[in-house]
């Protein structure tokens, strides 16, 4: 199974490294991961997508509770939760096509960012399904780039996977 | 108070109440070495090689529970301390590693002695540090020696660049640590513990399981009294040797691949494995499928990734085992079934541990267990190096008191040995502490010799010198039909020399009878001794569990 984790960090040089090595070191496969900061400056947010069963999942959970850098793990999967990626995709498109394809972009509520004399590039935002689908409408004009920032996820409501209390390290000088 | 980040450093190490530190200088730890000049409460022990530094410091913590110290200097020093962290990392040992850097706007460069030290030390210490803010230095370390003797223990690396220990700051030391992410669990879930003490009450056949954490969380007292309230046999793993009176009539001995068959027969006939403070590792479980297959799992363990990790387990406790123990033992009834005792005596009478000591030659077992004779009434600290002496160690070498075993368990390091009676000797002067190593091992580290002298530390070393790189001779007779490669020494330096190069007392043993003359001669000398013993080459650590094979399946070879 699929879960995509929220996983919060110190905002601390290297623990994008920390992160990605464990990954590696324990043979745990990422099928995507998105890092960007959060409402807290020192706080990071890490949406990392992992296949596997529970145990691996139990694994993987335990193995990145090990780093000190890490705050707090929710596995938003377990819960109602609503996941975006955004992607951007530069086409072939000659100026007879480009009705069709701006067509196919409104189906999707894609937005052009970009006209070249050849190309036009499109971004569009949603779950996997409509990525993908997006994705084979327009392959058969010709993908020149795609790219995908890799998910993102919230739960649903007054859920919240972040970490509450927002100060920093609290310390007193002796 | 203003101050260098250096001499800052210098003053968070006095606060840390740290005594000794291991060392080897250069020119970018130098102003560190430059603020310990005027520092009397800290000792500086010069080694001879950072490997060395880093297994001193280990010994040196796992001798008295505190917090071990090495430093080196940037490049080739940081990276002489790698396998001494990773060694220290396997076995859960508390060490703070300081390193030297180049100067912060040099870090990236490839500049003269710049590695990525924090880069290549993240997958083998529990936290490290690259300081960049000279101001941060007294709440790093502060954080570092909390992390590295808190829950699961393990080292700390702090990096430190040249231009931030020259960078003037005024110097704090925080009185507590805030640390969001890490915030270790040291009582068990009180659910838990009454479901274990059900479990414990129903099951007819248990075994206790107990680990180095029963060390680490100095549980010894505690293992007893569970043991005896239940009446259940204990085996230990490597790691947990010394955690249980060896002489203890409940003591299986060790369990695993060269676990005594009484041990592997306990487990495997169990109904309830207690683990305590250990992690199911492939050299105790061998074919895990097959591993304890009737029993239920009671686990208990400081660190939650090690429950589930290996095995299913019915009761997960995440605590400190001394405090889990403690919850634990009131809400138990006293069991005295006897009849998987006498189970258990009749394996142990039936498979005890043997060797044949018929001939002149000398076996390596007999000296280990004349060892065992003429200490055992002693406080002494045996330490090891790896190989088949370490294991007749473990076998024959009944350990009474927690922590009177020292030995590289987890990464097996060859060349811990020396260094690590260094560091343990510095810690408990007043003790005896006795090396056992072998041809192998002992030729990876020697020059800490140089230490020790210079320390005047009256360690008593032993060399069984069977010739070989026995264990891997073992391995190529079982399993590459005695194709030996790479194994004999056709060179040997004369050790009994080597030891009167360095001023030290020797002995060569060659015979049973000049071990049982000059053995007590030898560890009655006050001053540092090098025993060499000759002993047989083709002699097996028996019984083995073959690759692929459950722990009940052992041979001998
Ligand atoms: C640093 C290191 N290199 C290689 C090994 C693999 N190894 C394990 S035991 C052993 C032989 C050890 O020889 P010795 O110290 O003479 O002890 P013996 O087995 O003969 O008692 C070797 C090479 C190791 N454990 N550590």
């Amino acid at each position: 199974m699929r879960h995509i984790l929220a996983v919060m960090v110190e905002n601390n040089p290297g623990v994008l490294a920390r992160v990605a090595g464990l990954f590696s070191r324990r043979g745990f496969n990422i099928d995507s991961l998105a890092v960007g900061r959060t409402e807290n400056p020192k706080i990071s947010r890490m949406t990392i997508v992992v296949e596997g069963d529970q145990r691996v999942l139990e694994q993987v959970t335990k193995q990145l509770h090990k780093l000190v850098d890490v705050i707090k793990i929710s596995d938003v999967t377990t819960e109602q939760y609503v996941d975006r990626e955004l992607v951007m995709i530069k086409v072939n498109a000659s100026s007879s096509l480009r009705g069709e394809i701006i067509q196919i972009a409104d189906i999707f509520r894609a937005r052009i960012v970009d006209l070249g004399v050849k190309s036009i590039t499109l971004e569009c935002t949603g779950n996997d399904a409509k990525i993908n689908a997006f994705e084979e409408s327009l392959r058969p004009y010709g993908l020149k780039e795609l790219v995908r920032t890799g998910k993102i996820a919230m739960l649903r409501g007054m859920r919240y996977s972040g970490v509450q209390d927002s100060g920093g390290r609290q310390q007193e000088p002796e | 108070m203003e101050m260098t980040a250096a001499e800052a450093l210098v003053k968070c190490l006095e606060k840390e109440q740290v005594e000794v530190i291991f060392g080897y200088p250069g020119a970018s730890i130098f102003p560190v070495y430059d603020a310990l000049y005027h520092c009397t409460s800290i000792k500086h022990i010069l080694v001879r090689h950072e490997q060395g530094a880093a297994h001193a410091a280990d010994g040196y913590a796992r001798a008295t529970g505190r917090v071990g110290v090495c430093m080196s200097t940037s490049g080739p020093g940081a990276t002489n301390l790698v396998t001494g962290l990773a060694n220290a990392y396997m076995d859960s040992v508390p060490l703070v590693a300081f390193t030297g850097q180049v100067p912060t706007s040099q870090v990236g460069t490839d500049a003269f002695q710049e590695v990525d030290i924090t880069g290549i030390t993240m997958p083998i210490t529990k936290h490290n540090y690259l300081v960049k803010d000279a101001a941060q230095l007294p709440r790093i370390v502060k954080d570092a020696f909390h992390i590295a003797a808190s829950g699961r223990p393990g080292p700390v690396l702090i990096d430190l660049p040249k231009d931030v220990l020259l960078t003037v700051i005024d110097y704090h030391y925080p009185r507590s640590v805030n640390l969001r992410g890490y915030k270790p669990n040291y009582k068990g879930h009180p659910n838990q513990i009454n479901e274990a003490a059900k479990l414990i009450a129903q099951s007819r056949r248990p075994v206790i399981y107990a680990g180095g954490g029963i060390l680490s969380a100095n549980a010894g007292k505690e293992l007893l009294t569970l043991a005896e309230t239940i009446s259940a046999p204990v085996t230990n793993t490597f790691m947990g040797l010394s955690g249980f009176p060896g002489d203890h009539p409940l003591f299986l001995g060790m369990l695993g691949l060269h676990g005594t068959r009484a041990a592997n027969l306990a487990v495997t006939n169990s109904d309830l494995l207690i683990a305590l403070g250990a992690r199911f590792d492939d050299r105790v479980t061998a074919k895990i499928a097959e591993f304890a297959p009737r029993a239920g799992v009671v686990h208990i363990d400081i660190d939650p990734a090690e429950i589930g990790k290996n095995v299913p387990v019915h009761v997960p406790i995440v605590g400190d085992v001394k405090l889990v123990l403690r919850e634990l033992l009131p809400k138990l009834v006293k069991r005295d079934d006897t009849s998987w005792l006498e189970q258990i005596q009749a394996w142990k009478e039936q498979y005890p541990l043997c060797y044949c000591q018929e001939s002149e030659e000398l076996k390596p077992q007999y000296v280990v267990e004349k060892l065992y004779d003429l200490t055992k009434d002693d406080d002494v600290t045996v330490v090891t190096d790896v190989g088949q002496h370490q294991m007749w160690v473990a076998q024959y070498y009944r350990f009474k008191t927690p922590g009177s075993l020292i030995s590289s368990g987890g990464l097996g390091t060859m060349g811990f040995g020396l260094p690590a009676a260094v560091g343990a000797q510095l810690g408990l002067p007043g003790r005896q502490v006795i090396l056992v190593t072998g041809d192998g091992s002992i030729q990876m580290t020697m020059q800490e010799l140089a230490t020790a002298m210079e320390q005047k530390l009256p360690l008593k070393i032993i060399i069984l010198n069977n010739k070989v790189l026995g264990m891997v001779r073992q391995l190529q007779q079982m399993y590459c039909e005695s194709r030996y490669i790479a194994v004999d020494f056709d060179f040997h330096p004369d050790f009994a020399m080597l030891a009167r190069a360095y001023g030290m007392k020797d002995y060569t043993l060659c015979t049973p009878a000049e071990v049982d003359r000059l053995l007590p001669e030898a560890l009655a000398q006050a001053g540092p001794v090098l025993v060499h013993c000759v002993v047989s080459t083709m002699e097996n650590v028996n019984p083995v569990v073959p690759v692929g094979k459950a722990i009940n399946e052992a041979v001998d070879c």
